[in-house]
């Protein structure tokens, strides 16, 4: 066969290269535009009484958390990594906020309850907070660093190792 | 024991086929008999051992034996019986069994068929087609035998299963997906013969004429499962659509647009004996898309709502269909030499450049939807960027190219052969043309305004047009000169031309589901209020009022449905109740969807939203004017089909009725 004509099969292989890419690609992992700009400000009524905004936690290097109790299992998954890591990185001065998404109240504090969370959590009335920050699924994990920009964002349940890693970036610069 | 024995089976299938597939090739290289009857009776043993396969799994989900994984996890005690069986293609492992059995049955159907008494021509082929096939089959057994095995145990045995997901729990699970395997694996006979005809150096028109009935029938099949797809998700996902360009529907197009390319360019092999390297480039991408999308479904390499299942099955399909294309496209460029046709066109105003004209816009759209699929990969690969390609896209490059193909659907029957003289294309579309446009007039004089529909109208009178004008002639001038009745004259000629003219009927159906498509897309009209027992929305001529919320347990899971009174024009039509249904498993509710379908127009209703203790319930309200046109459609089709493949005798009975009632 001459190379003009094993040309005609070969015209395949860039095709299969492509298909054989995807392998290594994950359709489900969305980068967001967000990351590297700054967090969009929000307005929170936190279930224990007050209210909270982004603006007054300038120079904090804060994890916003959204949840949701319907969010079963991975939302309990990451319950109890949430509430350990706010405890341990509080007195490093992290702040965690926790938005309960599409959520009833009733069942919101039955879930804080469940896992006896002691940072501040609220609802997110007509999903405003989740519009701004583009929430594609509960969980979903937003790290904001001291400069008030998204420093990474995760989507699905965090694990111990990203949440270390990410916490350190954001806790630097103190 | 069922594990076992479903195993061993599975391997000593796998066995059998290598044998058949290579004792075909001894025998037709060395001339042996002997071998070639061998190599049959393993092809029979193959479908015999995977039949037996199939007995052994459905047996187990039949009797619920949750010792098998794939049992556990596709069928639970309360389903009822058919959809214990149809779990056997509820997911992946079950699915590539019914696929190979499937596989199986075509290959001993084709050696049935095909071997001492089979029509002349089909003999120095059949060894290698059979060869072929059994490959196929070598590949579906090992990604049973090595990847997913439908025999896998499970340990410790759970006390229920998991069951099918409810959306499958419907009669449509029986038939849709059965109807596109069957399409999928009809088209493995055509390319059988295809890489055969290449394989022995007999590239000539004897592999087409064999296997035009398998591929019009492997064509109707997945036609039909397009169309079941479409009409079951109109009626049950609730979203009031039928068609979303998802990635796996994607995969169901684009061998239909291939193949039905194919199907019309064969015709200007056998007449003019041009176009050899295209007929087999398309059956070769056709066979090829079909692999491309189950690969698809199967690999998890692009987000879809239907696709699952990740692990080595992916990197299997793949390799498969790097091979099926090497091997194919380099078996043309080996025997290109064989493959000169006759080059030239005698004119461009010809049926040859029309039915060209033709498969270059199928084969266009194929194209685009082609790379929209893969474009998010494409993407992400060259730029490193996320993208995905929607229906916003599809839309606007399938349209045109629709709206051409729509009227060389109207042109390629009729215009002549070689040249067609002025004469004849006056004879043949004038008057078709001219009551195209005065139908199309008179829409717009009644307020049809949008452009885009008036012009699908303009081009599908067309097209009808020159259908009705080619039976009305062709049936008078035989009554004519036979003297036989108009319905008996009509019943001779669907009998003596049966291929034209059930051609001729499917692209009437073709038309009718276009005008389907066109008007409910572009007058579709939707509406979503929230409203309190007692009051009513409006939405074009209807009202819709809610009466009252409900709930009941039903057998696998809790309905909540809402009661509405439809009115149209302020007088009551009927009562509609759209509902909710809880399953114990499944975090968020399915939708039951209530309707009324009508010629005219469908009123589609869904309950969206409620509050639990009945004061309000959010009415989404959905109508779409002539989408049971698609439907229709897809019915005409079946009958052109039917009327091109049926065998004589059966067609005979109708034109010695009709001559009985003339007589």
């Amino acid at each position: 066969m001459s190379w003009k004509k094993a040309l005609i099969p070969l015209a395949c292989v860039p095709v299969i290269i492509l298909l054989a890419y995807g392998f290594w690609t994950d359709p489900r992992a969305i980068p967001s535009p967000l990351v590297q700009k700054p967090a969009p400000d929000f307005k929170i009524a936190v279930f224990d009484g007050g209210e909270m905004s982004l603006d007054s936690l300038k120079g904090k290097p804060v994890v916003l958390n959204f949840w949701a109790s319907w969010c079963y299992p991975a939302c309990y998954e990451e319950a109890p990594l949430l509430e350990s890591t706010w405890r341990k990185y509080k007195e490093q001065g992290l702040t965690m906020v926790g938005v309960a998404i599409q959520d009833k109240e009733a069942n919101a504090r039955e879930f804080m309850r469940r896992f006896k969370f002691t940072f501040p959590n609220g609802p997110d009335p007509g999903s405003k907070i989740s519009i701004d920050y583009g929430v594609y699924g509960v969980p979903e994990t937003y790290f904001i660093d001291r400069q008030g920009r998204i420093a990474y964002k995760h989507v699905g349940v965090l694990t111990p190792a990203l949440m270390e890693a990410n916490l350190r970036a954001i806790l630097k610069g103190g | 024991m069922i594990a076992t024995l479903g195993g061993f089976t599975l391997f000593l299938a796998l066995g059998v086929t290598v044998y058949a597939g290579a004792a075909s090739v001894v025998g037709a290289r060395q001339g042996r008999e002997d071998w070639l009857a061998s190599s049959r009776n393993a092809v029979l043993a193959h479908f015999c051992l995977v039949t037996l396969a199939i007995f052994l799994l459905e047996y187990a989900l039949i009797t619920s034996d949750f010792s098998l994984r794939y049992v556990a996890n596709n069928s639970t005690r309360g389903s009822l019986t058919r959809y214990k069986i149809a779990g056997l293609w509820g997911s992946l492992e079950g699915s590539i069994l019914l696929w190979e059995w499937l596989q199986s049955l075509f290959a001993a159907l084709v050696v049935a068929r095909y071997s001492d008494r089979g029509p002349s021509g089909s003999r120095p082929l059949t060894p290698y087609v059979t060869t072929v096939l059994q490959g196929i089959s070598v590949f579906f057994l090992s990604l049973m035998a090595f990847g997913v095995n439908p025999f896998a145990r499970i340990f410790p045995v759970p006390p229920d299963g998991r069951g099918l997901n409810p959306l499958l729990e419907v009669t449509d699970m029986l038939i849709h997906p059965l109807l596109l395997y069957l399409g999928y694996v009809g088209f493995s006979v055509p390319y059988a013969f295809a890489m055969a005809a290449l394989i022995t150096g007999r590239p000539t028109e004897e592999w087409l004429r064999i296997t035009r009935r398998w591929t019009v029938v492997a064509w109707l099949l997945l036609t039909g499962g397009i169309f079941y797809g479409g009409w079951w998700s109109y009626r049950t996902l609730g979203w009031g659509g039928y068609w979303a360009w998802d990635p796996v529907e994607n995969a169901s197009f684009m061998p239909w647009l291939t193949g039905t390319a194919f199907i019309h360019s064969v015709m200007i092999q056998e007449r003019k004996r041009m176009l050899k390297v295209w007929n087999l480039v398309l059956i070769i991408l056709t066979f090829s898309l079909v692999i491309f999308g189950t690969f698809l479904t199967r690999s998890g390499i692009l987000g879809s709502v239907h696709a699952f299942a990740d692990g080595p099955v992916g990197a299997m399909f793949l390799a498969f269909l790097s091979l099926v294309l090497l091997f194919s496209f380099a078996l043309v460029a080996y025997r290109s030499d064989h493959l000169k046709g006759r080059g030239e066109l005698d004119s461009l105003v010809s049926r040859e450049s029309t039915f060209l004209l033709n498969n270059l816009v199928l084969v266009g759209i194929c194209f685009t939807v082609f790379l929209g699929t893969v474009f998010p990969l494409l993407s992400e690969a060259l730029r490193g960027n996320k993208i995905s390609v929607g229906a916003p896209y599809f839309n606007k490059v399938s349209v045109p190219l629709g709206m051409a193909l729509l009227l060389l659907m109207g042109v390629g029957p009729l215009i002549a052969w070689g040249r067609a003289s002025l004469n004849n294309l006056r004879r043949n579309f004038l008057k078709p043309a001219l009551a195209a446009v005065a139908l199309t007039a008179a829409l717009y004089l009644l307020g049809m305004g949008r452009a885009e529909v008036l012009a699908v109208f303009l081009f599908s009178f067309f097209v009808i047009g020159t259908i009705v004008f080619e039976f009305v002639v062709a049936t008078r001038t035989r009554a004519r000169t036979t003297g036989e009745g108009m319905g008996a004259a009509f019943a001779t000629l669907l009998l003596r031309s049966r291929r034209r003219y059930g051609g001729l009927i499917v692209h009437l159906g073709v038309v009718i589901a276009v005008i389907g498509i066109a008007v409910s897309s572009v007058y579709k009209v939707e509406r979503e209020q929230t409203l309190k027992p007692g009051e009513s929305m409006s939405v074009g001529r209807y009202g819709i009022r809610f009466d009252e919320l409900a709930a009941g347990e039903r057998p696998t899971h809790v309905l909540v449905w809402a009661t509405l009174t439809a009115f149209k024009d302020g007088t009551p039509l009927r009562e509609l109740t759209p509902g909710q249904r809880f399953y114990p498993n499944q975090q968020s509710p399915f939708a039951s969807v209530d309707a009324r379908y009508h010629l005219t127009e469908d009123l589609y209703v869904i309950l969206s939203a409620f509050e639990r203790d009945g004061s309000a319930a959010t009415i989404k309200v959905i109508i779409n004017p002539m989408i049971s046109w698609i439907w229709i459609g897809g019915v005409v089709i079946l009958l052109g089909v039917l009327v091109a493949v049926l065998p004589e005798r059966r067609l005979a009975l109708l034109t010695v009725r009709a001559k009985a009632q003339a007589a």
